[in-house]
């Protein structure tokens, strides 16, 4: 078998990690033996070290696309349709937490909110299944409006409440749809733009891990900080994602 | 020597066929009336016996009420969701059906789940299959929409199982049609397969990177296809016959299966010629015409591919591609040989179709690749893997009837999500979970999957149990739970029974029903291979009569092999594999001198400096004893 980067990955976890192949009683690697190929059993990883990764946010994505497919290629079940059942069900549930886990890493905003997962943070639920249920129960659901926000979301809100009397009186206001398109406009700007706000914290949570790794790790509360920024960024951007929506379906209906 | 004979299986609406991997070609292996397709009709005949194709298809005309066609309509869903095929296929429902219940089908005075009739269409490809490779086969991967939700799916593999078959993958059918298109062509790029069949319609978007086949994006419609393009012409036909003819004939299911027959006809030499004229002899002597120009069909059916443009704009906005990223679009099932379809296409992709394979045939054929793959592989195969999605997200119901999506549609599968529940009273034991799949967001618009308990909570105070439950998306597209409350370590694995889903009893059962169908196939299969048996030792005796040692057997000797050779033509002719066998056997003993003296020859040529291609046994046998068993694949 060829020395591929993936036998690298399979190394990097801990050392107390390595053990031999439960098959051919070779040195394992995470997944699959380097020496027999065969899958091992399924450990409790999280999706960075399952990958061999640190959990760093500024992510070589190609490189992780590379290691996904040949991963894949390894742990998938077609791969091992022909082995024992019990190395099947090992595949299964390989494969999905590859796939599970390529899917959140590869996404920038997903891989951070796992990040902040992992770091104990929770995270403001805006989804809409959340504000569905909170309106069905009728539980008061908490929507902080973003200071920097207040000034517009207040002036939306009036343009979509003319906008639904106009749609209820069957009148057209092309001037009132500009404005409101504006406003659109203006927001998915702003929702554009803390992506990249985001990417500096980034850089700031990726250097406390180098310090780390160093075997200089900074003080708990100098990454809840970072944390707490990423936090606020997120649901900034929730809540404008959300306000789009709202709008879109204020236009469509 | 017994090879696994792997079998790819395209179990469609309207035809389904059965492929394999010959080498490193796909090929279709034909019915024994020499057809790739089998019509997906099954009917009783008279003497209640299930038949399946061509042969049914004559009933849905004599008989229908004895015969069913585009039963994968009703696969895996129950009686209110079908209210709207019921009123556009002839499917006669069992009388005593509760709600709830799994779906069963009139033929005759007989019933029979929707499982059970593709069942019967799967074990004639089987025999098919069994007929060419003259040996058994027992496993197969089976292709369905890749819009079927779980209880399709789950119907389908059923289908498999009580068809004696061990369905070793589920695979959408445009992604094989990806596989039977991406074997020529090793390329790496983006294809939209657009895959309008007879029932369904599915819009696929795979990137190819080097052998792995990603889906990164599906959609479609269940319940789309070339029938609805049928049932438009079928409607204005019989408009037509009660307004100019006045006779309503839309109770007359003699009539409108032959005005059926008659519109797909006319549909078809429509694709190829501008006008075509109807002409239909209907009961009681009235007679139906019409001229149809291809202008007017195009125009009545635009209705129905118009609906097949909104799944794939969604599957390119899923996949965050614009038309012009997308390297080649593949045209799959028979509905896309219409010029119309073909041109709708080529406007939603911004570039003309591949048509370079049978769209009929290459679901079928990339199944028989991706048997392949599970077989182990080849030359041809290596390097392929498919890594295909979820085309439906899958949630929970929560508090307010609210549908909480835990693994989102267009996911690689498998996939997987944790969820952790909790009690709500004190010593509360049971935890109700309702699973979901759909895009809606509220519970009652998502189609219910199934309902579980969480049982044997162990008794504390409400909130305190911390219930793990795992949801699992296996390669079939299929789903599997499991749950453990942590706080006490207690296992529990629970099945999730499909809210319309034949239970594993059932399935059991139906596969024991099935038995003397299984000692027929038996029976048949040994009939077969003593028939070979019986060809091979006696074209191995015309060998032996024509050597050297033919001359050094007595005249009663030769009587007795003369004898017997007439017995064995005897039994051959008849049905019993037990009398063939007794007669092999009885040849074979009364030959052993002859085939010994063949050998002396060989041997003492070989002495005499010849070798033993140049004996007079030409290419006769070589084994210690010439009429050796055959051996059979």
């Amino acid at each position: 078998m060829t020395k591929s980067a993936l036998t690298v990955i399979g190394a990097k976890p801990l050392p107390e990690d390595t053990h031999s192949c439960w098959s051919c009683g070779s040195m394992r690697a995470a997944h699959f033996c380097e020496s027999c190929g065969k899958v091992q059993p399924p450990a409790p990883v999280d999706y960075f070290t399952f990958f061999g990764l640190m959990p760093k946010l500024n992510l070589d994505v190609p490189a992780l696309e590379k290691d996904f497919y040949e991963l894949s290629r390894r742990l998938h079940p077609d791969v091992n349709a022909r082995a024992a059942s019990l190395e099947q069900e090992w595949s299964l549930e390989k494969s999905s937490m590859l796939n599970d886990a390529y899917r959140t890493l590869r996404d920038p905003i997903k891989r951070t909110e796992y990040l902040l997962h992992l770091e104990g943070v929770v995270l403001e639920e805006q989804s809409k299944s959340a504000t569905e249920q909170a309106r069905a129960t009728g539980e008061i659901k908490k929507q902080i409006v973003p200071p920097d926000l207040l000034e517009e979301v207040f002036e939306l809100n009036m343009q979509l409440e003319e906008l639904r009397m106009n749609k209820k009186m069957g009148d057209d206001d092309p001037a009132l749809l500009a404005e409101i398109g504006k406003h659109k406009d203006a927001l998915e700007a702003k929702h554009a733009a803390l992506l990249q706000e985001l990417q500096t914290y980034w850089n700031a949570w990726d250097s406390l891990i180098d310090r780390s790794q160093a075997g200089n790790p900074a003080p708990v509360e100098e990454r809840a900080q970072v944390t707490a920024k990423m936090l606020d960024v997120l649901n900034r951007r929730n809540y404008i994602r959300n306000l789009v929506r709202d709008v879109n379906a204020a236009l469509e209906n | 020597m017994a090879t696994d004979h792997i079998v790819g299986i395209d179990l469609g609406t309207t035809n389904s066929l059965v492929a394999f991997m010959q080498g490193e070609t796909p090929v279709v292996i034909p019915g024994d009336d020499g057809l790739n397709l089998l019509p997906s009709v099954v009917a009783l005949d008279s003497n209640n016996q299930p038949v399946v194709g061509n042969a049914a298809r004559n009933s849905l005309i004599e008989t229908p009420e004895r015969a069913v066609y585009s039963i994968k309509r009703l696969m895996g869903r129950g009686m209110e969701d079908i209210q709207e095929e019921l009123k556009l296929f002839p499917f006669r429902l069992a009388e005593d059906l509760q709600p709830g219940e799994v779906l069963r089908i009139k033929l005759g005075d007989k019933t029979f789940t929707p499982p059970e009739i593709s069942a019967l269409i799967l074990r004639q490809l089987k025999r098919n299959a069994e007929r060419f490779f003259n040996g058994p086969v027992t496993k197969a991967v089976i292709t369905v929409p890749a819009y079927f939700n779980d209880a399709q799916r789950q119907a389908t593999k059923d289908a498999g199982r009580i068809a004696g078959l061990e369905v070793l993958r589920l695979v959408n059918e445009p992604t094989a049609a990806s596989l039977a298109y991406g074997l020529d062509k090793k390329q790496n790029g983006i294809i939209a397969v657009y895959d309008l069949g007879g029932g369904t319609f599915d819009i696929s978007i795979l990137k190819l990177h080097d052998g792995i086949f990603e889906v990164v994006a599906t959609n479609g419609d269940t319940h789309l296809g070339g029938d609805d393009i049928d049932n438009l012409l079928i409607t204005i036909a019989l408009d037509d016959i009660s307004g100019d003819l006045g006779a309503d004939l839309r109770r007359n299911a003699e009539a409108v299966q032959a005005l059926r027959k008659a519109v797909i006809e006319t549909k078809i030499a429509l694709s190829s010629q501008p006008s075509v004229k109807l002409d239909i002899q209907l009961p009681g002597g009235l007679r139906y015409q019409r001229e149809i120009t291809r202008e007017q069909f195009e125009q009545l059916i635009q209705p129905v591919i118009d609906r097949t443009v909104g799944p794939c704009k969604q599957a390119m906005k899923d996949a965050g591609l614009k038309p012009e990223k997308i390297d080649e679009a593949v045209l799959v099932g028979g509905s896309t040989r219409i010029p119309k379809v073909r041109a709708l296409v080529k406007e939603l992709f911004h570039r003309e179709p591949h048509t370079d394979l049978n769209p009929d045939e290459v679901v079928a054929l990339g199944a028989a690749v991706q048997a392949n793959i599970l077989g182990g592989g080849s030359k041809a195969t290596a390097d392929m893997l498919l890594l295909d999605v979820t085309p439906l997200s899958l949630g929970i119901e929560v508090a307010g009837g609210v549908t909480d999506k835990i693994i989102l549609r267009n996911s690689t599968i498998p996939a997987s999500a944790t969820q952790f529940y909790t009690t709500q009273v004190d010593g509360q034991a049971n935890v109700a979970i309702h699973v979901l799949q759909g895009e809606r967001e509220l519970a009652k618009d998502c189609r219910s999957l199934a309902r579980f308990d969480l049982k044997g909570i162990p008794p504390m105070a409400a909130g305190i149990p911390r219930v793990e439950v795992k949801f699992l998306i296996d390669a079939n597209g299929i789903l599997h739970v499991s749950a453990r409350e942590q706080r006490s370590g207690k296992e529990a694995e629970i099945q999730v029974q499909p809210s319309y889903g034949l239970t594993d009893e059932q399935v059991e059962g139906m596969i024991l029903d099935s038995f003397d169908y299984a000692e027929e196939d038996f029976r048949r299969r040994q009939l077969i291979e003593a028939r070979n048996e019986a060809a091979t030792i006696l074209s191995a005796l015309e060998k032996g009569k024509k050597s050297a040692a033919w001359g050094q057997l007595t005249t009663d000797e030769k009587k007795q092999i003369a004898k017997m050779e007439k017995a064995l033509g005897a039994v051959n002719a008849e049905d019993d594999y037990q009398a063939i066998r007794k007669a092999i056997d009885a040849l074979n003993q009364g030959t052993m001198r002859l085939a010994e003296l063949m050998m002396d020859t060989a041997v003492s040529s070989a002495l005499k400096g010849k070798t033993m291609d140049e004996t007079d046994l030409g290419e006769g046998p070589t084994a210690p004893h010439p009429m050796a068993k055959a051996e059979f694949e």
